[in-house]
């Protein structure tokens, strides 16, 4: 959030301190999943659905069993099967069956690429050439892989035994999963006072997250039933609380390591591979590894919905919104989550409208089953609404940023879904806009011929969650203080939860150190995601920062003997308030500190802290002839709050920046008719990237 | 009173009115002033004790993380939407 009154100066935070994991990554040293190497660690392999939509009639694993080094097959008989309940974790959804049935499918495939089978053997070949002896028996059927054709009268039916929510109604033989609707004000009253009313409906394709690291789990089942997992995930606890549900196991006998993880941007959030390591492990007793290829990813992994979204917007002739309406069609793959009221909450965020109605369908699809990716749903309905605004200022001559000031939601605006904003700064993010050098800058008009020059701009929103995070912290006989938490480190949080505990405890940055552990090892940490991480993991070690100097000043006034409100510690240096003979530097203490080790822990589960807002403004080129577009120019003002390691929330913004370019112009999820994706590797499917952001 | 915003697919239990008002100390009492109000609410918004997996309610422009332990000021804005997973 932009603040203009926040005077107060940090040492730590706003500085820009080496990365604490830097040094490890850039040498190689770092250690991901499929880097795991444990005495008797045998390979695996995971036989995948040719075919988009069709039922198990057989599946055949002798041919396998018989090959020499082939230790263990497994099928979804290997599984307990659960029931259609709703998983209560705070951060995961949908059904604990669903949950079940998309690591290994039971009786049906839902999608191309659904794992089917897994075994394990000796060595990577040997399991790749056994997992074709296994013979499946298909009844293929007819695929359903968009929103139109899923909520056709005669489609297909999906999850045939599934009860879906129509507003509330539960009802069978349906695509469409759920149907919300929120509604405030009388919109149909509100467009015929209108002015002027448009309609807009936009296509959204499915598009990978498209990290860099394949997804990998390796697990050993021992002889007490308890199982421990290596793998590369965005929540350590919830694969503990989903694969302890998936196997039937209590969540104590299931102890996860996260390893470092090469990307994710919610698509690390599921499970794949893990339940089926852990079985394969069980069966073959030896360590199981298993890691997904680059199409694996594309085809089994979530991408983010596709979908079709329709909005309409009345406006006065002043250029003031009076009613909106929105028709939001998510693509949840093959099983139910389409993030629609995530898309529901953000599609008129940006906005103070009177009067509002939002339909929301989650359809169920015979694509992979959709998983979280930047701020899930609200890119969809961003284009959305961002176009249509963009069109009613094109038509009438508004200015399009003077016509977001004009409608800007503000702390107080009543929400689409109802509540009312807290503090918010898309005010402050559009008026920065105005005042940029990007926006008052003309379009450079000295073009090659057959090109042209166009900018855009458009604001978008996400709300951030808070929930639950825990530190603990504990001083080294050198000074220094080993941070330990529980939140896997994607975008940087671990310089930036040790910079909140280093501004706290008045020392450098470089002497907290800081280490993501195990479930085993730390208090229930939610995942790294829903923006929730500096701040959730950060309040945690703000308050055990607090605590660990309640615990220097009792110690220290032990040692000299006097009593404790007599001690100050500021700074790392720990003093008498009226001797001035008593003072001495946190190392010195550290290494000679009466009572014991000295440490501190603290616990948060919150709530969220206001929503993040954004303005990008963008200068593409367009070659008339060929269609292809070059950004030339793009400006991302961005509300971040204070900026706690600023070059990380700068990586993050060209991050973002550069995937929104990339969904807007290069990337697609080509489907052929029978629900094949045509492009499953990344020659084919086109990630944008730059090869260096400027500054500018 | 607290005013409860009552998600569309509940207001068949209030004759298809959106803002209730409603007496409650915490979010337990509140929802159980609903069920006296409209009976049958309560399950669709309480199980085993707790807020229904998968629903979430907002105070005063916050998600609550305590649940029905969460005290109320007289003039709370209370609305029960759906959970919003993922990130």
């Amino acid at each position: 959030m932009v603040s203009t009154s926040d005077k107060k100066e940090y040492k730590v935070i706003g500085t820009r301190p080496i990365r604490h994991d830097g040094y490890d990554k850039v040498t190689g040293r770092a250690q991901y999943g499929a880097d795991i190497k444990l005495p008797g660690l045998v390979l695996g392999a995971v036989l995948r659905s040719p075919h988009a939509h069709a039922i198990i009639k057989n599946i055949d694993t002798s041919e396998a069993e018989k090959i020499p080094g082939v230790l263990a097959v497994m099928t979804s008989d290997d599984l307990p099967r659960l029931d259609d309940v709703q998983r209560a974790s705070s951060e995961e959804s949908g059904s604990e069956k669903h949950l079940s049935e998309n690591v290994l499918a039971y009786k049906k495939v839902m999608y191309k690429g659904h794992a089917v089978a897994a075994l394990a053997a000796i060595d990577q070949n040997t399991a790749e050439e056994a997992i074709k002896k296994i013979k499946v028996d298909y009844e293929i059927l007819e695929p359903v892989i968009n929103v139109d054709q899923a909520m056709h009268k005669d489609a297909p039916i999906i999850l045939e035994d599934f009860e879906a929510d129509h507003l509330g109604k539960k009802v069978l033989n349906t695509n469409v999963a759920l149907h919300e609707r929120y509604d405030f004000g009388d919109v149909e009253k509100g467009f015929s006072n209108s002015d002027f009313v448009l309609e807009k409906e936009v296509n959204m394709q499915t598009v990978h997250q498209g990290y860099i690291e394949p997804h990998n789990a390796t697990a050993i089942w021992d002889e007490e039933n308890r199982v421990k997992i290596w793998t590369s995930t965005q929540g350590s606890f919830v694969v503990r609380d989903s694969v302890s549900k998936v196997l039937g196991l209590d969540v104590s006998r299931v102890r996860v390591t996260p390893m470092e993880i090469g990307g994710g941007f919610g698509g690390k959030i599921p499970i794949y591979l893990e339940p089926l390591a852990a079985i394969l492990s069980k069966k073959s007793r030896r360590p199981v590894k298993l890691v997904m290829t680059r199409t694996d990813v594309f085809e089994a992994t979530g991408p983010a919905p596709g979908g079709k979204v329709k909005v309409k917007l009345g406006v006065d002739s002043s250029g003031k919104m009076l009613a909106a309406k929105a028709v939001i069609k998510l693509e949840a793959g093959g099983f139910p989550e389409a993030f629609i009221e995530a898309a529901s909450k953000c599609v008129f965020s940006c906005y103070d409208i009177p009067s509002t109605r939002i339909d929301g369908y989650d359809v169920i699809v015979n694509k992979p089953s959709s998983a979280p990716y930047r701020a899930p749903g609200s890119p969809q309905v961003a284009f959305a609404i961002e176009t249509l605004v963009d069109e009613i200022c094109s038509e009438k001559g508004w200015n399009p940023l003077e016509f977001r000031i004009k409608n800007v939601a503000r702390k107080g605006t009543r929400t689409a879904l109802g509540p009312l904003y807290t503090r918010i700064g898309l005010e402050e993010c559009l008026k920065a806009a105005k005042k940029s050098d990007h926006w008052k800058s003309k379009l450079d008009d000295n073009l090659s011929p057959g090109k042209k020059r166009g900018r855009g701009i458009a604001s978008g929103y996400w709300f951030n969650i808070g929930f639950k995070s825990h530190v603990n912290l504990a001083l080294n006989t050198d000074g220094t203080v080993a941070l330990t938490e529980g939140s896997t480190d994607i975008g940087g949080t671990r310089a930036s939860i040790s910079m909140q505990a280093a501004e706290v405890l008045g020392i450098p940055a470089e002497d907290v150190r800081p280490t993501v552990v195990d479930t085993d090892s730390i208090g229930y940490t939610d995942v790294t995601g829903g923006s929730r991480t500096c701040y959730a993991t950060g309040y945690a070690a703000y308050l055990a920062s607090q605590k660990l100097i309640q615990e220097i000043e009792e110690k220290a006034a032990l040692k000299w003997d006097i009593d404790v409100e007599e001690v100050i510690y500021e700074n790392g240096i720990i003093k008498s308030k009226s001797d001035s003979e008593l003072k001495m530097t946190l190392k010195e203490f550290a290494d000679d500190s009466p009572g014991g080790p000295i440490t501190a822990n603290a616990s948060v589960d919150l709530e969220e802290a206001g929503g993040g807002f954004g303005v990008h403004i963008a200068d593409v080129e367009i070659d008339e002839s060929t269609g292809k577009t070059d950004v030339v120019r793009y400006t991302a003002i961005q509300d971040c709050g204070k900026a706690i390691h600023p070059s990380y929330v700068e990586g993050q913004l060209q991050g973002g920046a550069t995937q929104g370019i990339g969904w807007a112009l290069n990337e697609e999820y080509y489907m052929s008719r029978d629900g094949i994706m045509e492009n499953s590797s990344y020659l084919d499917y086109r990630n944008a990237y730059f090869l260096r952001p400027s500054d500018d | 009173m607290a005013i409860v915003y009552l998600p569309y697919k509940l207001r068949h239990f209030s004759m298809g009115s959106n803002v209730i008002d409603v007496n409650g100390k915490n979010l337990k009492e509140l929802i159980n002033n609903l069920e006296n109000l409209f009976p049958g609410i309560k399950l669709e918004l309480v199980e085993n004790n707790k807020l229904k997996p998968g629903l979430s309610a907002v105070i005063d422009g916050r998600t609550t993380r305590l649940g029905l332990i969460h005290k109320l000021k007289e003039d709370s804005e209370v609305h029960f939407l759906p959970a919003i997973a993922g990130g």
